[in-house]
């Protein structure tokens, strides 16, 4: 039995090796004095230092989170309300439509993204028909040429998000009694109330998983904001494919060593708070 | 009741933003910032210079770069990219033209453009004169790491010799690629033969099921052959200076068959919003100041006729040394080197739809 | 009644749905049958015939790399499953971590390690492995060759996509009734029987989600092909990068090899998901 677990642990430490050796990498050459990424010559913070000067990759990080942010708590209230209608849906038509509705997560990326950007383009190009047309008639001045950019970046990563946000709130919803919203009614609630007194709370934990989860996906998408963010806008992840078609400077592992010790901290102390959360939990119902 | 009207607004909000989105991309409103969109190549600009004409003018210039044309080229017919200015090679500006993706420069607007030397005047791809600044020059080489060769490089050969093999960085882009698979042949970059093309298909093609590439790059290059990752590969002399910076083992070859010059300059798009900025960026970049410490630090020839005569000057003020004159004429290429040279044409529509399809099947060989 | 109204709450998503995913996608459908001059053709259709190799190619590397991360992904699940509540809790932080790190900046790490001249490359020569090699076989090996191979490329899908395969079968492994096997013991089954009978065909619904999650990304990837693989081993996602931002524009075939790829990934899943009945299901994270 001793062998086994010794061999199972073993087996564990591996893959974190795995995971986390090009981390490591990442890491310490954030602290390295010359711009090489596999000779160390000397310890410097030199990188971090010239991080808060370089306005593309500060910019880049604001568009990331600004979208994240954004992206991630509209989706999250459209897919709770999306969710709740779905679950009161009739099946015959709930089937379908969550069928449109996983089309964005198990479709390859990249063809969401090319199918995003061909449509925006398209409607843009009808936009400055009509634009023109209303400019022409009414005496208006709407803008006529529209381009790819920070807002249809945020509207393809809301469409990408809404599906992780309901596909954690359903099982919520199936969980529920659903008898309790007829007797919230009964004792008088409107169905106004009874959603935000009764269905609301229960699938809490639903939604503020599915607004992390849509948080993380969003942060950590290239390629459907590489066909859909244009050429004025930029995240992160589309400023370090263009630099690694050049001379990648180790500015980037500054940066993303920096996005990782705070993730790790925050994870950190989400992890002992739940813990402390669940001892006192014990306490309380032995 | 008054948490389903937050929501309802958060939903109408962000419907709002969607009718706005197109509209996030600077607009040139009048109270706006003034600014422009410049689009050019990687490691091509002294970004002081960027911020020195920013303090000047007061116009925020948003920078971007592309890796080669063609991408340029698919960027911009997608559709969707909102650049003012950007700094095409000679064949490229030739096919937005007769795209009538570009339009007429006010030359008015652009004093310094009467110190761009005659010679990088009315060149084929604008033999009027109407739309382009010309922004640098230079030529294709082999560039070279002779700690890693047994002997000086001087032929085309070199890049599909497997004498080499996964030691050669093989350029990437379907022009330049093919291109000196053309030169190698004895053909003209700017031929239309199908059976040249596909002979100079034919001999890439070979080269890399051979395994003589390592890998096909771009602006990559910089940091393989600045590291020794890779003994050769295909790049533009300007960049082999700034490597050289790095790397003192690297050397730079025209090859005797001759090779390709070409001449990048500034145009600006049709529907550039900001066309007033626009023409100041091009002005700024065009005076002898700003083009010398471009050249100083990008590693490519000014057209700007001053700051060519001045720049072996301009550096022995900065350094305190003398320019080594072998390193300026790989910059500027003095006329005889450029005699054995051949600048790209643009081709007609049926050659150009050949490249793409070459280049797509030479992507998949294995 | 009150039923329908709640319903109501889904109608504006239907409206975005329609717009934002529906005709998106028909856009593709329409742009693959169409012609650079605008008229229907089937010839996008007829062209991908010459790229056949790079479906094959895609669809090989990707189903390595699945293969890969499955057999890795399920012990490894297993084995954490059966962890203390508080070692499981670390371990899946830290399996969840490096997602926060762009995958393109891991990615690139690993360039840096598979280098002719990095950092593995640079350890054996430094314990002499190669002088050990090339005394004993008489060759004068200077390093191994790692970046710009298909190897490489497996390896980077791998390593972007394992946890991915983690995740949802421990999640669906952790909630198993012990009693089952419990009770399968007792009535005589060897452990073998056990994991065969009983524990696989109920892990089966994570298995699928994890053989979804990291196929579809694995054989649609253009960027860790770019990196790793040195614009050598062109991949489906390269293939269609190319026609619409790339160096070889035609978005009317990139946007037919976009909609091959599409249908053959729908099929496989379909086909797939008739072992299990996963749907609906489908764990994330």
């Amino acid at each position: 039995m001793k062998t086994a677990s010794v061999f199972r642990r073993l087996a564990m430490a591996l893959v974190f090796l795995f995971l986390y050796a090009p981390i490591l990498v990442l890491v310490v050459f954030s602290f390295n004095a010359s711009n090489s990424r596999s000779v160390w010559t000397g310890f410097s913070l030199d990188w971090y230092a010239e991080l808060f000067q370089d306005d593309m990759i500060l910019s880049a990080l604001y568009t990331t989170l600004t979208v994240s942010v954004l992206s991630a708590v509209i989706a999250t209230v459209a897919g709770t309300f999306a969710a709740i209608g779905f679950y009161n849906m009739k099946k015959r038509w709930r089937g379908p439509l969550m069928t449109i509705n996983n089309i964005p997560m198990v479709n390859a990326d990249i063809v969401t993204g090319v199918s995003m950007c061909l449509f925006f383009v398209a409607a843009f190009g009808l936009w400055g028909q009509a634009a023109a047309w209303i400019n022409d008639s009414l005496g208006t001045n709407l803008p006529e040429t529209l381009y790819l950019g920070f807002g249809t970046m945020l509207v393809a990563h809301i469409t990408f998000n809404i599906p992780y946000v309901i596909l954690s709130i359903m099982p919520k919803l199936r969980q529920m009694d659903k008898n309790l919203v007829d007797a919230a009614q009964d004792l008088g609630c409107t169905w106004m109330q009874a959603f935000w007194k009764v269905v609301v709370p229960e699938i809490k934990p639903g939604i503020v998983n599915g607004l992390l989860i849509a948080f993380t996906m969003s942060v950590d998408d290239f390629v459907i904001s590489y066909f859909t963010a244009g050429s004025s806008t930029a995240n992160l992840a589309m400023r370090i494919y263009a630099m690694t078609k050049k001379r990648i400077s180790p500015e980037v592992n500054a940066v993303s060593t920096l996005l990782f010790v705070t993730v790790l901290i925050l994870l950190i102390i989400i992890n002992v708070r739940e813990a402390r959360q669940e001892k006192a939990a014990r306490r309380l119902h032995p | 009741m008054k948490k389903t009207l937050s929501l309802t607004l958060a939903l109408a909000l962000s419907a709002g933003l969607l009718a706005g989105c197109g509209n996030s991309g600077n607009g040139s409103g009048e109270n706006e910032e003034r600014v422009v969109n410049v689009c050019s190549w990687g490691e091509y600009i002294d970004e002081s210079l960027i911020s020195q004409f920013e303090e000047e003018t007061g116009i925020t210039v948003n920078y971007q770069t592309v890796p080669s044309n063609e991408e340029l080229y698919s960027i911009l017919s997608m559709g969707g990219a909102n650049y003012d200015v950007i700094v095409p090679s000679d064949y490229m500006i030739s096919q937005l033209i007769e795209e009538d993706m570009l339009q007429p420069l006010d030359y008015e607007k652009i004093p310094n453009f009467s110190k761009i030397a005659d010679r990088f005047k009315n060149l084929s791809y604008d033999p009027e004169n109407l739309y382009t600044v010309p922004y640098a020059w230079g030529t294709l080489g082999i560039i070279y790491n002779s700690t890693m060769v047994e002997e000086p490089i001087t032929s085309w050969d070199a890049m599909f010799d497997t004498q080499y093999a996964d030691q050669v960085l093989m350029i990437n882009n379907s022009r330049d690629a093919l291109g000196i698979a053309l030169i190698d042949l004895g053909y003209s970059v700017n031929t239309d033969s199908e059976e040249e093309l596909q002979a100079a298909f034919d001999l890439l093609a070979q080269a890399k099921r051979d395994g003589v590439y390592q890998a096909w790059v771009m602006d990559e290059v910089f940091d393989k052959m600045e590291a020794g990752e890779a003994a050769i590969a295909t790049y533009y002399a300007g960049d082999y200076l700034s490597m050289l910076e790095n790397n003192p083992d690297l050397e730079f070859v025209i090859p005797e068959e001759g090779s390709n010059w070409f001449v990048d300059a500034m145009c600006i798009l049709k529907d550039a919003e900001n066309v007033d900025e626009a023409h100041e960026w091009i002005n700024f970049m065009a005076s002898t100041e700003a083009s010398l410490k471009n050249m100083d630090y990008i590693w490519y020839a000014s057209p700007n006729q001053e700051a060519l005569e001045q720049y072996p000057e301009y550096y022995e003020e900065t350094y305190g040394e003398p320019l080594d004159m072998e390193l300026y004429e790989i910059m500027a290429a003095p006329q005889n080197v450029l005699e054995n040279c051949e600048a790209y044409l643009v081709r007609p529509e049926a050659t150009r739809a050949l490249y793409n399809d070459l280049w797509t099947e030479l992507g998949i060989i294995s | 009644m009150r039923q329908n109204k709640l319903s109501l709450f889904a109608a504006p998503y239907v409206l975005w749905m329609a717009v934002f995913v529906v005709i998106p996608i028909l856009m593709v459908v329409v742009y693959a049958f169409t012609s650079a001059s605008g008229g229907f053709t089937l010839d996008n259709f007829a062209r991908i015939g010459s790229y056949a190799v790079v479906f094959t190619r895609s669809f090989k590397l990707a189903i390595i790399a699945t293969l890969i991360c499955l057999l890795i992904g399920y012990p490894i699940s297993c084995f954490l499953a059966r962890e203390g509540a508080r070692f499981q809790r670390v371990a899946l932080m830290l399996i969840m971590l490096p997602m926060w790190m762009n995958f393109l900046l891991r990615t690139y790490a690993w360039m840096s390690i598979l280098e002719n001249t990095g950092l593995l490359n640079r350890f054996f020569a430094a314990i002499g492995l190669f002088d050990l090699i090339n005394g004993i076989f008489g060759t004068d090996l200077e390093y191994f060759k790692m970046i710009n191979t298909q190897g490489a490329v497996v390896l980077g899908m791998v390593y972007n996509f394992l946890p991915f395969m983690i995740l949802p079968i421990y999640s669906v492994i952790v909630k198993l009734d012990h009693r089952l096997i419990e009770a399968a013991r007792d009535l005589g089954a060897d452990s073998v029987t056990v994991f065969r009978r009983v524990t696989l065909p109920l892990s089966l619904p994570g298995v699928l989600s994890g053989v979804t999650m990291v196929f579809v990304p694995a054989v649609s990837t253009f960027a860790i092909s770019q990196l790793l693989g040195g614009g050598q081993q062109l991949l489906l996602g390269n293939l269609i990068e190319m026609q619409f931002k790339g160096t070889a524009y035609n978005p009317q075939l990139g946007s037919a090899v976009a909609l091959v790829m599409m249908v053959i990934v729908v099929i496989c899943m379909t086909v797939m998901n008739r072992f299990g009945e996963g749907e609906e299901q489908a764990v994330v994270l």
